[in-house]
C-alpha cells in the first residue's frame, strides 16, 4: 500500500513535470515563431533596447531553452535569485517567477485565486452528486413513467445549455431583477463565510445543474444495469425487502463508475471552471488562466498550468484509493 | 385452516391429476401455472399451464432445454417474477401455487418476501454472479439470517460460520471474512447453498446448481445437496438440463417442453420406459462412459420453439421424427393433453401405447 502510493506520487510528479516542459517550450517559442520578443511582451513595446537586454539578463531569456526550465522548476522548490550583481530580486519557494503583467509574484495571485476556486468547485460538486444521484436513482426505479421522462429532458436540457447562458438567466433574475443576491467580484479570506456563500450560491447551482444533468443520466443507467446483476435477485430471493435491496445492494454497485467521473470532474473543475468564473466574473484560476493567456503572460500560464496538472493527478489517485475501498476485487500494487 | 388440514389427510399420489378443487394435499402444489411476458414481438408463452406436486423429502428434478420453462417456473414459485420489476412490462401470471396450505399468487407481495429465503430458498447456477462482489460471504450469509430473524450481528455470524462448516468450507472461522471472489467455483456453490439454508427452508429450488462448476466438483456439490436433503427433511426442486444430475438425486422427473410437462413420472420410469420422443432425445443425447462407445451420439434435432409462435399440434412435432405415425395429421393439429400410461407416469404423445413400446425397445433403447 505505502510503496503504491509513493510509485504514484512518483509518477504524479513526473507527469506534472511533462505537462509543465510542454507548456514552456510551447509558449516560449510561440512568441519567436510569430517574430515577437518575450523581452518586449514583459517590458512593452515602447522599451528602449539597452532596457530591453537588462530584461533579458534579469529572466534569463537568452539562455538555452532546457536550461531556462531546469531553472524554473528548482525555483520551485528552493527559490530563485533573478538577476546579477546588485541588481538581484529574489523570489521565495515555492517561485513560479513574476506576471509579465502585473508583475506581481505569480504564486501571491494563485494563492489568492485558488480559494475561491476550490470552493466553488467543492461546493458544486456536492450540489450536483447528491442532486444527479437522487434523480437518477428515482428515474431507474419509475423507469418510463412521467417522473423519469420529465427528469431525462430537464437533464438533457442542462447538458445542452452552455453555462454562460443559464449563468446569465439566473444573474438576471436573482441578482438584477429580483435583488435577492450582490455579487462581489472579489474575494478574500477576510470576507465573511456569509459573503463568500451569497457570491458563490448561483455558480454553484447553474454548474450542479450542468453536472448533476449528466450524473442523473449515468446513475440512471448504471442502476437499471445493475437492477439486472444475478446478485441483485439472489438479495430478493433472500427475502430482502425492495428498499434495502436498492440501499444496500444495488446503490454500492452503481457508485463505482458514478465516482470514477467525478474525481475527473472536480479535478478538472479545481483548475478553473473558465466558463463559469469568466460568466460570474469570479476572482479563481479561471479567471487567471484567461487573463494570463489574453496577456501573454507566460509565467503566469504555467502557474495555472502547473496548478490544474497537481489537481487533476492528485483527483485521479483519490479515485484509484476509493476505488480499493469500495470494490474488496481492486488491489493496489 | 381447519378444512385444509382435514383434506390434507387425504392425500394423493404424486404426479394425479390436477383438479378445480382448492385441496392442497401435497407440501407443495403448482396448477396450471402460465407465466407470459409482454414484447414488442408479441407474447412469449414461457411457461404455459404446467401442473405438479411435490412432497416434503422429496426431489423433483425439472428438465428441458433452455427455454423450455424450467427457470421462469422456479422464479414463479419464489415470486421473483412481480418483486422489484422497476418499470417494465410485468409478467402475467396465472394459475395456482400452494405451499404449506398457503397459495401464493394470490398472497400479498409482501407476505410472500416474508416466505422467500425462509420458507422456500433458491440456489443458482452461476455463484459468482449471484454472489455481491462488495460484500464478504459471511456478511450476505448473515443478512439473509437476519432477515428472517431478530438476533444481533454476532449470533448470526456465529450461525453464518456453523453453516460454512456444514457444507464443507475449511477453516470456517476465517473464510466467513473471504470475498467471493477469494473463493474457488465450488466452494463458491457451497457458500450459496449455506446461504440458502441457513433459515432451514422446506423447499430448496436448485436451478442448474452444478451448470458452472467444474466436473470433479459437480459430484461433491449434488452429494452435499442430497445430504442436506436428508438431513433437513425439506422438498428439493432440481432444475437441469443434465439428465445426469437428476439421475443421481431425483426421486421424480418432470421433462419440460415449449413451457409444457410432456413427461412426468417416477425417476426410474422416465429412466427406463420413456414414454414421449422428446425424452427419448435427451437420453440419446447424454454421454455414457459406462458402455462402449459404438455409435455417435443422437442429438434432437433442430432447434427449441419460439415461445411466441409456438407450433400447432404437439410443440414437439417439427422436430419429431415420429410426428407422421399418428392419423390424419393429429399432431399438427391438436395438442396432446397429459395421458397417464400406468400408475403415476404421465406423458403427452399421439402415438398410442404399442407404437412407443414398439420404438422404445426396437429403436431407441438398443443404441444407449
Amino acid at each position: 500500500m505505502l510503496a503504491y502510493l509513493i510509485r504514484r506520487l512518483g509518477a504524479v510528479i513526473v507527469m506534472v513535470l511533462v505537462v509543465l516542459l510542454t507548456t514552456f517550450v510551447i509558449f516560449y517559442m510561440l512568441p519567436k515563431w510569430a517574430g515577437q520578443d518575450l523581452a518586449v511582451l514583459f517590458a512593452g513595446k515602447n522599451s528602449g533596447a539597452e532596457q530591453l537586454e537588462g530584461i533579458r539578463q534579469k529572466l534569463g531569456l537568452s539562455d538555452p531553452l532546457l536550461v531556462q526550465f531546469a531553472e524554473f522548476v528548482k525555483g520551485i522548490p528552493f527559490g530563485r535569485d533573478f538577476g546579477s550583481g546588485n541588481n538581484v530580486t529574489h523570489c521565495p519557494s515555492p517561485c513560479l517567477g513574476y506576471s509579465f503583467r502585473t508583475e506581481a509574484p505569480v504564486w501571491e495571485t494563485i494563492k489568492d485565486a485558488l480559494p475561491v476556486t476550490a470552493a466553488m468547485a467543492v461546493g458544486a460538486a456536492v450540489l450536483w452528486l447528491l442532486g444527479g444521484v437522487a434523480v437518477g436513482v428515482v428515474s431507474a426505479l419509475k423507469r418510463g413513467s412521467i417522473w423519469d421522462r420529465s427528469a431525462m429532458v430537464v437533464a438533457l436540457s442542462g447538458v445542452s445549455m452552455p453555462i454562460f447562458f443559464t449563468g446569465m438567466i439566473a444573474m438576471g433574475i436573482f441578482v438584477h431583477s429580483l435583488g435577492w443576491l450582490h455579487i462581489d467580484d472579489s474575494l478574500s479570506s477576510n470576507d465573511s463565510i456569509g459573503t463568500w456563500v451569497e457570491t458563490l450560491i448561483l455558480p454553484w447551482i447553474v454548474l450542479a445543474f450542468l453536472q448533476a444533468a449528466m450524473y442523473a443520466r449515468l446513475t440512471r443507467a448504471t442502476m437499471l444495469e445493475v437492477l439486472g446483476e444475478d446478485y441483485i435477485r439472489t438479495a430478493r430471493a433472500k427475502g430482502v425487502t425492495e428498499p434495502v435491496v436498492i440501499r444496500r445492494h444495488a446503490l454500492r454497485s452503481t457508485m463505482t463508475p458514478i465516482l470514477t467521473v467525478f474525481g475527473l470532474d472536480l479535478g478538472i473543475l479545481m483548475g478553473g471552471a473558465i466558463l463559469t468564473e469568466t460568466t460570474f466574473n469570479l476572482p479563481g484560476l479561471g479567471r487567471e488562466a484567461v487573463q494570463a493567456i489574453d496577456g501573454k503572460d507566460l509565467p503566469m500560464i504555467l502557474g495555472v498550468t502547473l496548478c490544474m496538472s497537481l489537481a487533476i493527478a492528485f483527483a485521479n489517485l483519490i479515485v484509484d484509493l476509493m476505488y480499493a475501498v469500495i470494490d474488496p476485487r481492486v488491489r493496489l500494487g | 385452516m381447519s378444512e385444509m388440514s382435514d383434506l390434507k389427510k387425504t392425500g394423493a399420489a404424486v404426479g394425479e391429476p390436477v383438479t378445480d378443487s382448492p385441496a392442497p394435499s401435497a407440501f407443495l402444489e403448482v396448477r396450471d401455472l402460465k407465466v407470459h411476458f409482454p414484447t414488442d414481438d408479441g407474447l412469449v408463452k414461457s411457461v404455459d399451464g404446467l401442473s405438479f406436486q411435490l412432497e416434503k423429502g422429496q426431489t423433483l428434478g425439472i428438465v428441458g432445454e433452455s427455454g423450455s420453462g424450467k427457470s421462469v417456473t422456479s422464479l414463479g414459485i419464489m415470486g421473483l417474477h412481480t418483486a422489484g420489476q422497476y418499470g417494465k412490462r410485468k409478467a402475467q401470471i396465472s394459475g395456482e401455487i400452494w405451499l404449506d396450505g398457503q397459495e401464493l399468487l394470490s398472497a400479498d407481495p409482501d407476505e410472500v418476501r416474508r416466505l422467500r429465503g425462509r420458507e422456500m430458498a433458491m440456489i443458482f447456477q452461476d455463484p459468482l454472479s449471484a454472489l455481491h462482489p462488495y460484500y464478504t460471504i459471511g456478511k450476505q450469509i448473515v443478512e439473509a439470517y437476519r432477515v428472517h430473524h431478530d438476533v444481533d450481528k454476532k449470533t448470526a455470524r456465529k450461525r453464518a460460520i456453523e453453516m460454512l462448516d456444514r457444507v464443507g468450507i475449511p477453516q470456517p472461522d476465517k473464510r466467513v471474512d473471504a470475498y467471493p471472489h477469494e473463493f474457488s467455483g465450488g466452494m463458491r456453490q457451497r457458500a450459496m447453498i449455506a446461504m440458502s439454508l441457513v433459515n432451514n427452508p422446506e423447499l430448496l429450488i436448485a436451478d442448474e446448481p452444478t451448470t458452472a462448476l467444474d466436473v470433479t466438483v459437480q459430484a461433491q456439490i449434488l452429494d452435499l445437496i442430497r445430504d442436506l436433503q436428508k438431513e433437513f427433511g425439506s422438498a428439493v426442486i432440481i432444475i437441469t438440463h443434465d439428465l445426469g444430475v437428476v439421475a443421481e438425486l431425483a426421486d421424480n422427473i418432470l421433462v419440460m417442453y415449449g413451457g409444457r410437462c410432456v413427461e412426468r413420472g417416477s425417476a426410474e420410469k422416465v429412466f427406463y420406459e420413456p414414454q414421449h420422443p422428446y425424452t427419448w432425445g435427451l437420453l440419446g443425447s447424454m454421454p455414457r462412459i459406462d458402455k462402449e462407445q459404438t455409435e455417435r451420439l443422437i442429438p434432437v434435432k433442430g432447434s427449441p420453439p419460439s415461445l411466441i409462435n409456438i407450433p400447432s399440434g404437439c410443440a414437439f412435432n417439427p422436430r419429431c421424427p415420429y410426428a407422421d405415425l399418428p392419423k390424419d395429421n393429429v399432431t399438427r393439429t391438436v395438442r396432446p393433453e397429459l395421458a397417464e400410461s400406468e400408475a403415476g407416469h404421465w406423458s403427452a404423445c399421439h402415438l398410442t401405447p404399442g407404437q412407443r413400446e414398439r420404438i422404445w425397445t426396437e429403436e431407441i433403447a438398443p443404441k444407449l
